[in-house]
């Protein structure tokens, strides 16, 4: 009984990750054209979608790259862009926190922003799931969601070599990063965060490749989180 | 280009993966249903609004295909990136509309 009830979850699961198949897609096509326009073979493109699995990370970590970074200051600005996920991981204790291990650790490992979106709601929408359920619901949604984005890295890879240069894929990246910041700015706080990570970065341009744009990112974080607390007193 | 040896790109494949897998994997795994301070959690809300806006200024005021030198077309498809995607919140809406803009102004100013 606990097995059919788990595979109904599962297609569920699949079911709703499927919405999000044309979302995801075209950012698979875009990391792996741009890492094959790098000069990234198939093996490392297809490593960074399966072994680190987090768009903003990997476009974040290839851009690093181009600009011929030091290793650490890469490593520490690619899980810098990853440290939202430890609210994700909190997010699904209460759900899915007493499952065996391994499914713990399969859920850890696709835990991204759509597969996380799209359980939680479920969750939320269908308290009384038990948490065997709602680990097979996330698992069915992630089985979906990450062979696709894997699939479509595969194929904007072999197509990013011959991609001509009128089309100005440069521009790609700087388009797509500013397109997930948009969407971001949704309190005087963001805001304020994203208006310090830019000024710090530009006075800070002259410092080794991604050393500057680290103590921005530090800066812009305690901005953003001073910025709530102001916000949260003044409500009060 | 990409100027790293192979050995490089793989360490830090593996490296990246670790990393935020054991980031993923925090409080499922290892930490439990522990509570986070406060002033944590609040910091963590900022991580990627902080990194991401640092990243992208430079790049569109000093494009690489220009040479470095400010390009009026790529600012202006910046420019409607950005305020699609605050307005209508979608990503994919900011990109369409980044790259119609960057063709025409590229078109327009050429």
């Amino acid at each position: 009984m606990a097995g059919s009830t788990g595979k109904t979850q599962l297609l569920r699961g699949a079911l709703a990750g499927l919405p999000f198949v044309p979302v995801v897609s075209p950012f698979a096509v875009l990391f792996g054209a741009l890492a094959a326009e790098a000069g990234l073979d198939l093996a490392a493109t297809v490593g960074f979608s399966t072994v680190v699995i987090a768009g903003a990370a990997q476009f974040a970590a290839l851009q690093l790259l181009v600009e011929g970074a030091a290793m650490g200051a890469i490593v520490a600005t690619a899980l810098a862009v990853n440290l939202r996920m430890a609210m994700y991981s909190a997010a699904l204790v209460p759900h899915v926190g007493t499952v065996p291990l391994w499914q713990r650790a399969l859920i850890a490992h696709l835990n991204f922003d759509q597969t996380f979106a799209a359980s939680v709601v479920h969750y939320e929408a269908h308290p009384a799931m038990t948490p065997r359920e709602k680990a097979a619901y996330f698992l069915g949604v992630a089985g979906v969601i990450a062979p696709c984005w894997v699939g479509f890295t595969i194929l904007g890879a072999l197509a990013g070599s011959r991609i001509p240069e009128s089309w100005a894929l440069d521009f790609a990246l700087p388009i797509t990063f500013l397109a997930m910041i948009g969407p971001m700015l949704k309190t005087p706080a963001h805001a304020a965060a994203a208006a310090v990570s830019v000024i710090v970065a530009l006075a800070l341009a002259g410092l080794p490749s991604g050393l500057g744009l680290l103590i921005a990112g530090g800066a812009a974080m305690a901005t953003g989180a001073a910025v709530e607390s102001l916000s949260e007193g003044r409500a009060a | 280009m990409i100027d790293y040896s192979e050995a490089q790109i793989w360490g830090l494949i593996v490296v990246l993966g670790v990393g935020t897998f054991l980031i993923r994997f925090s409080f499922l795994g290892l930490i439990g249903n522990r509570r986070l301070p406060p002033l944590v959690l609040r910091l963590l809300r900022y991580t990627p609004v902080a990194v991401l806006p640092g990243m992208v200024a430079p790049l569109v005021l000093s494009p690489a295909a220009t040479g470095g030198s400010f390009d009026p077309a790529r600012a202006l498809a910046a420019l409607a990136t950005l305020a699609i995607g605050i307005a209508f919140r979608s990503v994919l809406g900011a990109m369409a509309a980044g790259a119609a803009t960057l063709y025409a102004a590229l078109w327009l100013l050429a």
